[in-house]
């Protein structure tokens, strides 16, 4: 079976070389049969790849430890659910996890495509069969996960070793979140790659018209709403698997992730202003091709241990072919843009500062210094060593300063620039909008004030939240109202309507508001509270309004690991309110000590308790509590965010009602029954 | 002026407060990080730093007490006494033999004084209980890439 993963595996990469091969020889030739059995290839390495996955799960399925990696990650004891999952708990799977996606969404690209775009689609493949060739040069001959465990005897022949246990899979991923991070966050990550190929494509191609950019933003979407639920499953399992009280704590791995991020979300906002004006070309084929370039880079660092941090200690030979790659697309990026950079002229130019324009520019400067500041500081480390000999990293107090401002000023534009017209707004139509969100947020900021908030970041924070959140309701509300009083509809049913008829609108506010929530519950950390104690039973601790009491430590244990137990009671103002079981487990398999986080959630605060071991001084327990407030706002917020993607993703259920884009005033102002008007680009709302 | 300088302007104020901020955030937390040996080269204004050494814990000189934990790290030969005098409690993987990061500053006298001690087990393969001499050697093949150097996140 081991052979068999082995073959499928280097047959994918025989038809990735081939696609790549065939595919240019068919776009230099112009020879249509060799360009669709490039195509066919393409979506074979799908097949084959699926094949090589499937065996590897079954040596996982079956306990077969004589597969090193097998050995390596898992053990008898194993839940099944985790011996799926141990697929992507170690560099060689996870690589070839990655080449799986990858080869998922190529095929999906090019099967949905497959009659469409005769004249894009050939690109698309070539660059699609390039990037897949390169990761599946790594499974195939840097980092197999087919090897198999074997020793030599006394006459040099080797002999299959008979491995009856296995290691056990690292308790840290033993959690279902970890199941579904992984794959959602790789999905983010590979899901770049399709933008990426459309925006090359039609470049290398000189693809005339705009309609590439319409496949490539839906594509970015969708791997951008995959990144995000990555994002947080990732900052929710630190939070309830790691103990230390937080979500994020600026290492490496989780930079690496948001900076595709980062780069998406500018992308899915500039790609507005060429949509409606024309702008922006060249910016935004630099942001897909970055966004992409990042996403290797991510790969990059989670991978190969480049920047020590807790999570990537060791040290590989794998970097090295990351960086070869990402300089052979930075070239081959610079090279069509250099060779096209005609294709890419500007239509119109910036007329007035306070437009829709100038609200994205600045959106889009904003991000991007985030970015620029989150790259930096990971990649500091490195860099420092390079140019002084010494080697200096930087912690979160550097990364907060920059991106909490940037966080705030963006969340200004969040509720500014929806309303903001396109070209210039007036006066009028500014007192119009914000008049009353902007008094709404001052007031509960007068209010928060006067109740003893201090903290000025989380202040400032509150009044914008408010602000946009009024922005947001107001616009729903206006269109509403105008259904709802000519079809003589209520105004929920109306707000339904109005938003199925512009869902990638209405979405993005959505979008907009889960981001609201997840600000507010990030500017719930300024009121983190902690304390840390000693305890035996009969003791207490008082935590903010809590008064936990020790009653008892036990001792559980299973066939996967021994576990000492706290158990506590949580009273409230007298009253009994809650158990809480705070445990710290052994796991058999692998020796690893892992705590386990009690928590108790609640939309107002967390209630999170750690049995932190034992003091070697007194032999005592120690719990260590945290008051962690609207923590539970970040993960409601996150689900939000995925909704209103998943809505803006939505095709309009009645034929899109598009303004010509310079009568456009504004978007509050373009009223959904108004203006029957034919669609420049209805395309650009499918 | 033009929408486009004043744009521009608008850029120039928020790029250079955010690169302020940026630099004041840098000064504040800036960590060097040494090995061992090049620690006694340290003169002047780097003593002070705030750094970083790795080394491996030497078996047996864990000596819990009062109010601090003290070890010595030791790397090629090279040993360094610390004193480990964080609130939160070591990590479990923190033992003989193993591999730790401590972080802090360097006293007066040579020994150092951590704040923050990372640690990770020395061999990231262990024989299980139940293993045959097959599973007791790996190295053969195992000794490849080591991503899985976790907890990675993903």
């Amino acid at each position: 079976m081991d052979i068999f993963g082995s073959f499928a595996l280097l047959l994918a990469l025989l038809a990735a070389v081939y696609a790549f091969v065939a595919g240019i020889v068919g776009i230099v030739t112009r020879r249509t049969v060799l360009t669709k059995s490039a195509r066919n290839a393409g979506i074979a390495v799908f097949g084959l790849v699926t094949l090589a996955v499937a065996s590897l799960e079954y040596f996982f399925f079956t306990d077969n430890f004589t597969m090193a990696y097998v050995a390596e990650h898992s053990n008898r004891a194993l839940p099944l659910f985790y011996k799926f999952a141990a697929l992507w708990s170690g560099q060689e799977g996870s690589l070839l996890f990655w080449s799986w996606l990858l080869s998922i969404y190529a095929f999906s690209a090019l099967f949905l495509n497959r009659k469409k775009h005769p004249e894009l689609m050939p690109y698309v493949g070539v660059v699609l069969a390039g990037v897949q060739t390169f990761f599946l040069t790594l499974n195939n001959f840097v980092a197999t996960p087919f090897n198999v465990l074997a020793s030599a005897n006394s006459s040099g022949v080797f002999h299959l070793a008979r491995v009856t246990e296995g290691n056990g899979l690292n308790p840290l991923l033993q959690y279902p979140e970890m199941v579904i991070h992984p794959p959602m966050l790789y999905l983010g990550y590979t899901g770049f790659t399709i933008p990426f190929a459309f925006a090359l494509a039609a470049l290398l191609g000189r693809y005339p018209g705009e309609k590439w950019i319409h496949i490539t933003r839906r594509w970015t979407m969708v791997a951008w709403c995959f990144q995000s639920i990555g994002i947080l499953l990732g900052a929710h399992w630190a939070y309830a698997v790691l103990g230390w009280g937080g979500y994020w704590s600026w290492d490496p791995v989780e930079n690496a992730s948001l900076l595709p991020w980062i780069t998406g979300t500018a992308f899915l906002h500039s790609v507005m202003m060429q949509e409606k004006r024309g702008m922006m070309k060249v910016w935004n084929v630099w942001l897909v091709f970055t966004t992409f370039m990042l996403s290797i880079l991510g790969t990059l660092l989670t991978r190969s241990g480049v920047i020590s941090s807790v999570h990537a200690f060791a040290q590989s030979g794998i970097g090295n072919w990351f960086v070869s790659f990402l300089a052979i697309v930075l070239a081959v990026c610079f090279w069509a843009w250099w060779m096209n950079r005609d294709y890419l002229r500007s239509d119109n130019q910036l007329d007035s500062l306070v437009s829709r324009e100038s609200s994205f520019l600045f959106n889009n400067l904003v991000l991007l210094a985030a970015c620029f500041a989150v790259l930096w500081g990971t990649l500091f480390p490195v860099l420092s060593e390079w140019f002084t000999r010494s080697k200096i990293s930087v912690g979160p107090p550097f990364f907060n300063k920059v991106n909490v401002p940037i966080a705030l000023f963006l969340l200004l534009l969040t509720g500014v620039g929806p309303l903001l017209a396109w070209r210039k707004t007036s006066f009028d139509a500014l007192r119009r909008n914000f008049a009353w969100p902007l008094t709404g947020g001052v007031v509960a900021g007068v209010i928060a004030f006067i109740f003893g908030f201090r903290e000025i970041y989380a202040l400032i924070c509150l009044i914008l939240s408010v602000f946009v959140t009024l922005t947001i309701f107001a616009e729903f509300y206006r269109g509403a109202r105008v259904i709802a009083n000519r079809d003589h509809t209520n105004i929920l049913s109306a707000v339904g309507d109005l938003t199925m008829r512009n869902t990638r609108r209405y979405g993005g506010y959505v979008v907009h508001f889960g981001m609201v929530l997840v600000f507010i519950g990030i500017a719930g950390s300024a009121f983190n509270k902690d304390i840390q104690m000693d305890m035996s039973p009969g003791q207490s601790l008082a935590i903010g309004p809590y008064t936990i009491l020790c009653q008892n430590f036990d001792q559980v244990a299973n066939d996967n690991y021994q576990s000492e137990r706290a158990t506590l009671e949580v009273f409230r103002n007298g009253h009994s309110e809650m158990m809480l079981y705070p445990q710290r487990r052994l796991y058999l398999a692998s020796q690893v000590t892992e705590t386990m986080v009690a928590v108790q959630s609640s939309a107002l605060r967390d209630l999170y308790v750690v049995y932190a071991g034992r003091n070697p001084d007194t032999g005592k327990p120690v719990i260590h509590a945290y008051l962690n407030p609207l923590v539970k706002w970040i993960w409601f917020g996150g689900v939000v965010v995925v909704l209103g993607t998943g809505l803006a993703m939505l095709p309009n259920r009645r034929a899109a009602i598009v303004l010509k884009p310079v009568q456009e005033k504004s978007w509050g102002d373009a009223l959904p029954a108004t203006s029957p008007a034919p669609a420049r680009r209805p395309e650009s709302h499918d | 002026m033009k929408a486009r300088t004043k744009f521009l302007v608008g850029s120039g104020i928020i790029v250079a407060t955010l690169c302020m901020l940026a630099y004041v955030g840098f000064t504040q937390s800036k960590t060097y990080y040494h090995t061992i040996s090049e620690l006694p080269t340290l003169q002047g204004a780097s003593l002070r730093q705030r750094m970083r050494v790795s080394g491996n814990v030497r078996a047996g000189s864990i000596a819990h007490r009062s109010g601090e934990v003290d070890f010595v790290l030791e790397e090629q030969n090279k040993t360094l006494p610390v004193s480990y005098i964080g609130h939160d409690p070591l990590p479990d993987t923190f033992k003989d033999g193993a591999q730790a990061l401590v972080e802090g500053k360097i006293n007066p006298d040579g020994s150092f004084v951590a704040e923050q001690v990372q640690a990770k087990c020395a061999s990231k393969y262990q024989a299980s209980p139940t293993g045959s001499p097959g599973a007791a050697q790996p190295g053969q093949t195992m000794n490849g890439a080591g991503g899985s150097g976790l907890p990675n996140k993903s």
